[in-house]
């Protein structure tokens, strides 16, 4: 198994959402606030607002869980939210589907401003439109399997025959046929996860949130269960939205990253982006444990052409992983030109190589693919 | 006042040490010992006071006294009864129409089960359809273990002669649990959804709790008339607070990830009571149920003195009469009976969990089971309705005669040739126990007891404590029945401080021993669960018709409560503390009383105010078996239209004595654990 490269997703520009694309998102966060104690609608606007989330707390007795979060997200797209606990991760997916009441902003998913609109209206978006899966998996303990994965299409009103007809194939899809009549306390965790998954899939939503979906997992589980969630991404090529305390997970299942820090957004964009130039000395922290080599593309490491420079190398993509890249640079003799589009846009030498792979452990035990 | 002087070192080994304190060492025993030292002091101040000014102000009134307060609430009472004969309160209509509507329905089922059915000489369905519907009710809801049980107690009721007031006991019972769970679940479910239902609900539960279900007995037969609609509706009333609380709080209790990720599935607030809360808090619900059930048979047994059918009935005949061997069968019948419920109830609610489990309907071994019992009970139906055999209770075998002619002819000889000793436990410990300390609460000035019980209250449950007793002193005051409800509170405390003692002793025993508790723990269980009118007869029949008989009685149904309270207070104290202190080399008295009570001081007190609120319905339920006081006068105010008044007033002193006695013991216990060494680790 390999950790997750982005060079197998669209080319979309690192950094900035492809908003000019003309599609429209399929989740926009803009201004979303929520801070909990009473009177906490009081404190936005007023100077308040600005203090520090330990200030604040102190001051008032309120905690800013999320500040001022903004962010868009295309449709296919995973995107991450990442932060220590604590940092409002969780707060934050909730308000995206309205499981907490958001204190200020707007969420529009689909063209629908979730933040306003009815509870019937709301109620039907979730019966349709948005399905989350739970860090505690939340399935019903008197219920089997198939009836669980089955509860969001009987909520929505469907018949038992389209029900179950649906449950199986979801049941199917994450791997746990053969389990339909067994009681979640059956289960291993990561088997009941499974369910949790597929429910969440068995209403074919347009979004999918994940709140640490594999944090109450061991390891090794862990591990297959984000290679599932690539798989079915590949599949079904749901919207996801992914929070995680995990870095190496972040990088492994997002196409972009939301780092959140006492609330607020501290950085955002692609893997690579934030460990070639993190935003400051906590996401450098997060970062420095990990292999750069696998996250780096090509495009960080290159040096504009020079007239002295050899032609002659192999030509590759911007988006190639550098530890991809690598064995390929270092046979050829010359540098490897780096094209995009037709257009030589850089080239990247041996010694750039080096300094990305050598510099850090040997990635022997994750080879593969 | 300070708290602090009464902090300990987190018992690690039975040392004392107060850094802080200065001063002789006398002080610093005074200071630390400073709620014992006042509590002294009052007493010793009331038994001066009590010497000299002893038989003044003591507000005795004549057994037949009228006081405008008793004339006021006696005039209200006719006013009721005036208002239901000609229908000018719709407020008192709406109770008629209620009352109307339980006596049918209550009628019916009668006709169907106990009663003649005219113009047929015998109800619907005799005995043999009863035990069939009742076997296979057992069976599908909770198993062949509970057809088992239910079987030969239904039999055993039967046997012992009192088919028909068993099986009217159950209809009354029934009838209450089921508009009491209907009306009780809905309302637990409103509370754990809206805190402001919750808020006014909870308090109102907390006086009902209090209140001993003898007093219910008067206003209700005012309201509803004497018979099977006050009985009925009495018992739904006094037996809805277990299945409101417990169902609120199942509710409450569920999962909140569970909640939460059906939410977002989008279900509505329907589909999440009937698909999340109400399957996840079944079992809750089921225990819920089962107290209420235990609690409405008390009281269906308790109502057989506003003339309910049912077993209390044959129990409250031969108390009048003084054939006490009539009592003791019905009573073993009562036991019988509330055994037959609790097992089933228990066993339905492992049942519900199994059913769950296993699917559908079960194994086709279960189906067959069904379809066969259910053919077996229609066949078993139509015998019953048509031949005099399977209908009218055979009247052999006939146990009860030769039991009750036993037990008489027991309670003959202990009267004849071994009354010195009963006699004498009784007479010493009237003349030298209670008597005593009687005298001190009533025949001291009324201001004096007051002041001293004033007293009390504030030193052990501080500033709220003081309050509710003021304010509940000033009002047994007003209701002009001081002197009499000085002599039951007297029976309360002293057969409380009985019970608590039994209750350290054996609590302490069963902390410690995992024998012991094995041992007792399932008679205390079984202890729980019967209705206090049948503890009154076996004492009776030792001891005879006196205030000693009561308090006895009191104690003997207080205790299990109380004990198994302590034992799982000492039972909680970590392992850890045990250790640390077995380590420090603490003997096993050295454990018991520097360690183990200390800890558990809060279920101690919280034992002791379950103890008085047991004890308190018990010693008014002994009024008639020689108990006097207040009993006495609720008794009467049944009997005589004359003694309403007086009987309400005794009704509502009681109430206002149980409101007292818990408030001063639940903020004693909230300060105790406040101050204990374990809350703040
Ligand atoms: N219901 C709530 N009431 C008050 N504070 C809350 C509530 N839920 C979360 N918080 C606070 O908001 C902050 C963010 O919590 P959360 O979103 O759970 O963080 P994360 O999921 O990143 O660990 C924490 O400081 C937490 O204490
Ligand atoms: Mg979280």
């Amino acid at each position: 198994m390999t950790i997750r490269t982005t060079d197998t997703q669209s080319p979309d520009i690192p950094g900035a959402p492809d908003a000019a694309a003309g599609s429209q998102p399929a989740l926009k966060v803009e201004g979303l606030w929520k801070i909990f104690g009473a009177k906490a609608d009081k404190i936005i606007g007023s100077g308040d607002a600005e203090l520090s989330r330990t200030d604040l707390q102190a001051k008032t007795g309120c905690v800013a869980a999320v500040k001022d979060i903004s962010f868009e997200v295309q449709p296919g797209e995973v995107f991450v939210i990442m932060g220590l606990s604590g940092s409002g991760k969780s707060t934050l997916v909730r308000l995206l589907n309205r499981l907490i009441e958001p204190t200020d902003g707007s969420v529009v998913i689909n063209g629908e401003e979730i933040t306003s609109v009815s509870s019937g209206k709301l109620r039907d978006m979730r019966r349709r439109h948005m399905a989350m899966v739970f860090q505690h998996f939340g399935l019903l303990p008197h219920r089997k399997v198939i009836d669980n994965v089955a509860y969001g299409l009987e909520v929505r009103g469907e018949s038992k025959a389209e029900r179950r007809r649906r449950a199986q194939e979801m049941v199917d899809l994450v791997g746990l046929s053969g389990y339909e009549n067994s009681f979640p306390d059956q289960l291993s965790g990561g088997m009941q996860q499974r369910v949790g998954l597929a429910r969440a899939l068995a209403v074919d939503p347009q979004v999918l949130f994940f709140d640490e979906p594999f944090s109450a997992l061991d390891p090794l589980i862990r591990r297959d269960m984000q290679d599932e969630i690539v798989r079915l991404h590949h599949e079904v090529g749901k919207t996801m939205v992914f929070i995680t305390h995990d870095l190496q997970e972040a990088i492994k299942l997002g196409d972009r990253i939301l780092i959140m820090r006492d609330g607020e957004m501290v950085q955002c964009g692609t893997a690579a982006e934030i460990v070639a130039h993190p935003a400051d000395d906590y996401v450098r922290d997060f970062v420095s444990e990990v292999p750069k080599g696998h996250v780096l593309t090509l495009r960080y490491v290159m040096q504009p052409v020079r007239p002295s420079d050899s032609l002659e190398g192999p030509a590759m993509d911007p988006d190639t992983v550098v530890w991809k890249a690598a064995r390929a640079a270092l046979a050829s003799a010359h540098p490897v030109r780096v094209v995009e589009n037709g257009e030589l846009i850089g080239i990247v030498d041996d010694e750039a190589i080096l300094r990305v792979v050598v510099a850090e452990e040997e990635p022997g035990t994750e080879t593969g693919e | 006042m300070s708290t602090s002087t009464l902090e300990r070192p987190a018992a690690g080994g039975g040392t004392h040490r107060d850094p802080e304190l200065s001063g002789s060492p006398a002080l610093a025993t005074l200071r630390r010992h400073w709620r014992a030292a006042s509590l002294l002091g009052v007493l010793v101040v009331w038994v001066v006071a009590w010497a000299i000014f002893k038989d003044q102000y003591t507000l005795v009134i004549g057994g037949s006294a009228r006081t405008p307060v008793f004339d006021w609430l006696g005039d209200r009472s006719a006013w009721v009864e005036q208002a239901a004969s000609n229908g000018s309160n719709p407020f008192i209509n709406l109770a008629g129409a209620i009352a109307d509507l339980v006596d049918s329905v209550f009628g019916w089922l009668q006709s169907l089960f106990t009663v003649a059915h005219f113009p047929r000489p015998l109800p619907q369905i005799g005995w043999l359809g009863t035990i069939a519907v009742a076997a296979l009710v057992a069976y599908a809801a909770a198993g062949w273990r509970t057809l088992a049980l239910v079987v030969p107690c239904f039999l055993a009721f039967g046997v012992l002669g009192y088919w028909n007031d068993a099986v009217d006991l159950l209809i009354v019972t029934f009838f209450a649990v089921v508009v009491s769970c209907l009306v009780g679940i809905a309302i637990g479910v409103l509370m754990a959804h809206s805190r402001r239902v919750s808020a006014f609900v909870t308090p109102i539960l907390d006086v009902m709790q209090t209140m001993p279900p003898f007093v219910y007995l008067l206003p209700m037969s005012i309201l509803f008339g004497i018979g099977p609609a006050a009985a009925v509706m009495m018992t739904l009333i006094y037996a809805a607070p277990p299945v409101i609380r417990i169902t609120a709080h199942g509710i409450r209790s569920v999962s909140g990830p569970v909640i939460e990720a059906t939410d977002s599935l989008g279900q509505t607030g329907l589909q999440r009571l009937w698909n999340v809360e109400l399957p996840m808090a079944k079992r809750t619900i089921i225990a819920g149920i089962n107290q209420t059930m235990m609690a409405a048979l008390s009281m269906a047994t308790i109502a057989a003195y506003i003339d309910s059918p049912g077993l209390g009935q044959p129990v409250l005949d031969g108390l009048k009469r003084g054939q006490l061997g009539t009592s003791f069968v019905a009573g073993i019948a009562i036991v019988i009976m509330a055994v037959m419920l609790d097992r089933s109830m228990t066993a339905a609610g492992f049942r519900a969990e199994l059913a769950a489990r296993a699917g559908e309907r079960g194994g086709p071994f279960r189906r067959v089971g069904l379809a066969v019992a259910t053919v077996g009970t229609l066949v078993a139906l139509y015998l019953s309705h048509n031949y005099i055999w399977a209908n009218e209770f055979p009247a052999q075998p006939d146990l009860g005669t030769p039991l009750r002619n036993a037990v008489d002819r027991f309670g003959e000889w202990l009267r004849t040739d071994l009354s010195h000793l009963t006699d004498g436990i009784q007479r010493g410990f009237t003349d030298y126990g209670l008597n005593p300390i009687q005298s001190l609460f009533a025949d001291s000035p009324w201001f004096v007891t007051a002041a001293a019980i004033l007293a009390i209250a504030a030193v052990v449950g501080g500033r709220r404590a003081a309050v509710a007793t003021v304010l509940c002193l000033g009002m047994i005051l007003g209701l002009g029945l001081w002197n009499h409800a000085m002599e039951t509170l007297t029976a309360c405390i002293v057969a409380t401080v009985a019970v608590v003692v039994l209750a350290v002793v054996l609590g302490v025993l069963m902390g410690r021993s995992n024998r012991v508790d094995v041992g007792l723990r399932p008679i205390l269980d079984m202890g729980q669960t019967l209705p206090p009118f049948v503890y009154l007869v076996p004492i009776l029949i030792l001891f005879g018709p006196n205030r000693f008989t009561a308090m006895l009685a009191g104690v003997v149904y207080a205790a299990p409560v109380a004990i198994k309270l302590v034992a799982d207070g000492i039972r909680a104290v970590s392992p850890n503390t045990i250790e640390a202190a077995e380590m420090a080399g603490s003997s096993t008295w050295q454990m018991i009383t520097k360690v183990q009570l200390p800890m558990a001081r809060s279920s101690v007190l919280l034992a002791t105010n379950q103890g008085l609120l047991y004890v308190l319905s018990m010693v008014v339920i002994g009024g008639m078996a020689g108990a006097g006081a207040l009993g006495f006068d609720v008794v009467t105010g049944f009997r005589q239209s004359s003694a309403v008044g007086r009987g309400l007033a005794a009704g509502i002193t009681i109430v206002l004595i149980g409101i007292m006695l818990d408030r001063i013991t639940t903020y004693g216990a909230q300060r105790a654990s406040a101050t204990s060494p374990d809350s703040r680790a």
